[in-house]
């Protein structure tokens, strides 16, 4: 059967691209596997460029699949069910890409699409290695092709075809409108009842939506650079020969994916309102998780590098790191996380496929790690407590056991199927994760700030003295001062926690200024080789931002006014919200607040601004907050909120709406009734009349500001109330070429009135409409946040970044020098 | 022995104690009748919002008090009250995943994520509503 106004090519092209993806990989794989393995040079050459040529085929189907989503998604062709689903026509185009990741299907070819990248870097600057490490990237490309494969296989589903059909998924079934009358079967012209798509989540209208995803797949995807490299180390029995050349991968996946978990933690804070940029969300945990073991891996490879120490546990750690990565995916996208996680996605129906993913890595893996474990080099001497590398290595450990804390409780959804347990963290669950964090907040900065100034292999005690002595004293000094005179009072945990947090605050003071002194002292200012010690002090601010943004984070809306005497315990609530009618000035700890309006909205009119003015009590500085509610899409009614924050330099106010009248604005139950009036008559209302004055052509006055040569009307109206108090009502009726008819609604809010001038009758007679209603102060319950210093967090970051950047530059450079060597 | 494996001994050892206090911290699943044996202690119960009672919520008198009602998979009921702003689209939930501490006949939740709500399709592509929103717009 055909169907009207279907365009199926960009379909079955697409799909017979996935097609030949999948065995284009496979072939890639069979070939660079045959090349790393022969024995004379000419067939490895051989091998070797038909692993080039399928994995460039593989390269081009990958980047056509993605063209022809996006082709599909651009165009609005809904009768594409990922279209339908992810998009619609007014969608601003910016956000087309956010829709292709929005889906599972998306993401998946986001990440191979970043492994072609990757692979066509590998073949050009891996030399010897270029077989073995394409081996393991080419097998990955064939997965992540069978996840987007969408076929069944002996009567079960292999992967989730992104190019299915509205009408091949079932969508239509139900929908009888569908239906022809006569046979019962989909209409032939069903496709012009679809006249939209459901749209893009409206959380992920963001712009920092648009480039967390391609950026954190991007530090996802390279994961398997350093994985590898160390399976190529094993497998071809060359167990250091490339930690050298790897170095700069292992250094970019860390910045890559580092920047990725921070993107996402700004959007959360900028879109999200549980206060803050991180909560322990398992989806958060499944990607930083990850990102720990990596920089443990990295820290031990750099040693190894240095002075032979340590190669074991880097191969560990970067088998870990991407069998992490195949195990967050298995936790995000499988649905176990239902119970636990706000944003994972739900079961695609996939489980088994992504479970045998994690075992076609792992089991391999692991299998060849412990059985080439004995011939992995070691030094058998022990490393002198005066040498960098033990206390490196002691970081990476304390890395590595974080790692496995977060991991353990993030994992609890997955013990529970597993041993039929019903455990949950419970209650309090960022305090579950903080009190064991901030001890290795602790050892962490103690360990950044005192390492650097160790040399390798051995130091003389009085030289390691000379150089730290200073900046300890100087840390002291500072942390000091931030401990004593900076109102840390966090007791909400008791006192053992305030220590931990005065302690954590010293050690990542330290860390800054150790690492920042090491720049000169040690490396006497050459910046060029300082990438390490500058990511080092991102690393101190970082935490030093995290400290205080949080031990400090004050709630301003904290509502004393509302203490409810009948019950006892009122006081232990937290009473985080406060009220505000509109043009009433309230008071809010430091600040005195007015909701002046909630009228604005986008040019979509989906958004809807809430304006509200901040005075601050002490010098009268005023500022404006936009907090605002998003209208759903997918069909669903209702808004979701977006907050809004004003950024000093050493704090962000932070707001947004917990309520708004608006939200319930459709459920009024009072109806508006109708009255036509001329001028003179009057119409009663419950208590009092409404008297039409007369109706005014074009008006000019305080509320309106009409031209002669507009169409529009006012009706003026005196409204008299039961006690003979006279209010005017100015309800606007006005018709504009381009716009229709447009009216302006009055209200009379001490009566509960609300009048609108509905039409212009024949007979010289207006039509009015008079509402009364109970609600009609419009009101906000807002909550407002404090957080100081918050910046630094940003801050530490970005200058974390660009010490990785450096070292990046620099470990290139060296590996380019030994080869031109 | 090596130090630095002692260190890593030490290291562990640290790990397995703080993960078994870790345990001993882990509240669990209960229904409405185990929760109330297991009153003062935090529990997690999954249930579904009882509409016999509607779910009271005045911000223009305190915007930080909710209460609703729920029932449990074994149909026992219960009165909640959390002490925040009502959940968006709190009504249109299917499923919720509350943790708090019973007091008494009411079970209480003190912590702003002590509630998740699960509606249908919010983060996700589900098939059933999806095809009721196509069902919608094609009117």
């Amino acid at each position: 059967m055909k169907y009207a106004g279907e365009l199926l090519w960009p379909g079955q092209l697409g799909h017979l691209f996935i097609l030949i993806s999948f065995v284009a990989s496979i072939l890639a794989t069979i070939a660079y596997f045959k090349s790393a393995n022969a024995k004379n040079p000419q067939d490895a050459n051989g091998w070797k460029q038909f692993g080039r040529l399928c994995f460039g085929i593989d390269v081009f189907s990958v980047f056509s699949v993605f063209s022809l989503i996006f082709f599909i998604v651009a165009t609005h062709r809904f009768e594409y069910f990922y279209a339908w689903n992810h998009s619609e026509k007014a969608l601003s185009v910016k956000y087309l890409l956010s829709c292709i990741w929005e889906g599972q299907e998306g993401s998946f070819l986001l990440w191979t699409m970043w492994h072609c990248v990757l692979g066509l870097v590998l073949m050009r600057t891996s030399k010897r290695w270029e077989a073995p490490v394409m081996t393991v990237l080419s097998f990955a490309q064939a997965c992540l092709a069978t996840m987007i494969i969408g076929l069944y296989v002996f009567g079960s589903k292999v992967g989730s075809n992104p190019f299915l059909l509205l009408r091949e998924l079932g969508m239509l079934d139900n929908a009888p409108a569908f239906k022809d009358i006569e046979t019962g079967a989909l209409r032939a012209d069903y496709l012009t009842l679809v006249n939209d798509g459901s749209g893009l989540n409206q959380l992920l209208q963001n712009y920092w939506m648009v480039i967390h995803p391609p950026i954190l797949f991007l530090g996802f995807a390279s994961t398997i650079v350093p994985f590898a490299f160390a399976i190529a180390g094993l497998w071809k029995k060359e167990y250091g020969g490339w930690t050298k050349i790897a170095l700069p991968w292992s250094l970019f996946s860390a910045a890559v994916l580092g920047i990725g978990i921070m993107l996402g933690a700004i959007w959360a804070y900028e879109s999200l309102t549980f206060g803050g940029y991180w909560a322990w969300d398992p989806v958060e945990n499944a990607s930083f998780v990850p990102w720990l073991i990596l920089v443990a891996g990295l820290h031990t490879q750099v040693i190894y590098n240095s002075t032979g120490h340590s190669l074991r546990p880097t191969y560990f750690f970067y088998i870990l790191t991407f069998l992490l990565i195949l195990y967050s995916t298995f936790l995000t996208r499988s649905g176990i996380l239902g119970d636990t996680s706000v944003h994972a996605f739900t079961d695609l129906g996939m489980n088994f496929q992504l479970m045998a993913f994690m075992a076609v890595f792992g089991i391999p893996a692991l299998v060849l790690y412990i059985l080439r474990f004995k011939n992995i080099p070691h030094i058998k001497k022990e490393e002198s407590s005066y040498s960098r590398e033990f206390w490196m290595f002691i970081g990476s450990l304390v890395l590595f056991l974080s790692a496995i804390f977060i991991i353990a409780a993030t994992s609890l959804p997955v013990f529970n199927k597993i041993f039929d347990k019903k455990w949950t963290i419970g209650e309090d669950a960022e305090f579950g994760y903080n009190r064991i964090q901030i001890f290795v907040a602790i050892l962490l900065g103690l360990l950044t700030a005192v390492s650097q100034h160790l040399k390798y292999k051995n130091t003389s005690r009085e030289y390691f003295i000379k150089k730290i002595g200073i900046p300890t004293i100087l840390s002291i000094l500072v942390a000091g001062s931030i401990s004593v005179f900076g109102n840390i009072h966090y007791d909400k945990y008791g006192l053992g926690f305030l220590a931990a947090i005065h302690l954590a605050l010293f050690s990542a003071v330290y860390a800054v200024i150790a690492n920042a002194a090491y720049i000169w002292t040690g490396l006497k200012g050459k910046l060029a080789v300082a990438g390490a010690s500058v990511a080092h002090v991102g690393f101190g601010l970082f935490l030093v931002g995290v400290l205080i943004s949080s031990s400090k984070k004050e709630t301003l809306s904290q509502n004393t006014t509302i203490a409810l005497p009948f019950d006892p315990k009122s006081k232990e609530n937290p009473m985080e919200n406060q009220t505000l009618f509109q043009g009433i000035r309230t008071d809010l700890g430091k600040y005195r607040t007015t909701f002046e309006n909630g009228d604005s909205t986008d040019k979509s009119g989906k958004i809807t601004y809430f304006k509200i003015l901040f005075e601050k009590k002490s010098n009268n500085d005023s500022f404006y907050l936009y907090p605002n509610l998003i209208r759903n899409s997918k069909g669903q009614q209702g808004f979701s909120n977006n907050p809004d924050a004003k950024h000093f330099w050493n704090k962000d106010i932070f707001t947004y709406i917990s309520y708004a009248d608006k939200l319930d604005r459709d459920k009024d139950t009072s109806k508006f009734y109708q009255h036509p009036l001329s001028a003179g008559d009057t119409v009663f209302y419950s208590s009092g009349y409404i008297i039409l004055d007369s109706v005014v052509i074009n008006p000019r006055n305080d509320k309106y500001q009409y031209k002669p040569t507009d169409t529009a009307l006012m009706a003026s109206l005196t409204v008299v109330s039961k006690d003979s108090v006279r209010y005017k009502a100015r309800p606007l009726f006005a018709y504009k070429a381009n716009k229709g008819v447009e009216k302006v609604l009055d209200t009379v809010i001490s009566q509960n009135l609300a009048i609108s001038f509905d039409r212009v009758m024949s007979n010289e007679k207006i039509v009015i409409s008079v509402k009364e209603s109970s609600n009609l102060v419009p009101f906000v319950a807002l909550k407002v946040l404090e957080f100081p210093f918050i910046r630094l967090v940003w801050l530490g970051t970005l200058i974390m970044m660009i010490g990785f950047g450096m070292s990046i530059i620099r470990r290139i450079k060296l590996v380019q020098n030994k080869l031109a060597d | 022995m090596k130090r630095s494996h002692i260190i890593i001994l030490v290291f562990f050892a640290i790990t397995i104690a703080v993960l078994i206090s870790m345990m001993g911290n882990l509240s669990t699943y209960e229904t409405i009748a185990s929760a109330k044996q297991k009153e003062g202690k935090t529990v997690t119960i999954i249930a579904k919002l009882d509409n016999d009672h509607p779910i009271e919520f005045d911000p223009q008198k305190n915007p930080n008090y909710t209460s609703f009602h729920i029932t449990d998979t074994l149909g026992n009921k219960a009165k909640v009250v959390y002490y925040y702003e009502k959940p968006y689209d709190m009504e249109k939930a299917e499923r919720l995943v509350i943790s708090g501490k019973m007091n008494g006949d009411v079970f209480e939740i003190r912590k702003k994520d002590g509630i998740l709500i699960k509606c249908p399709s919010k983060y996700k592509d589900d098939p059933k509503a999806a095809s009721n929103n196509l069902n919608q717009t094609s009117h």
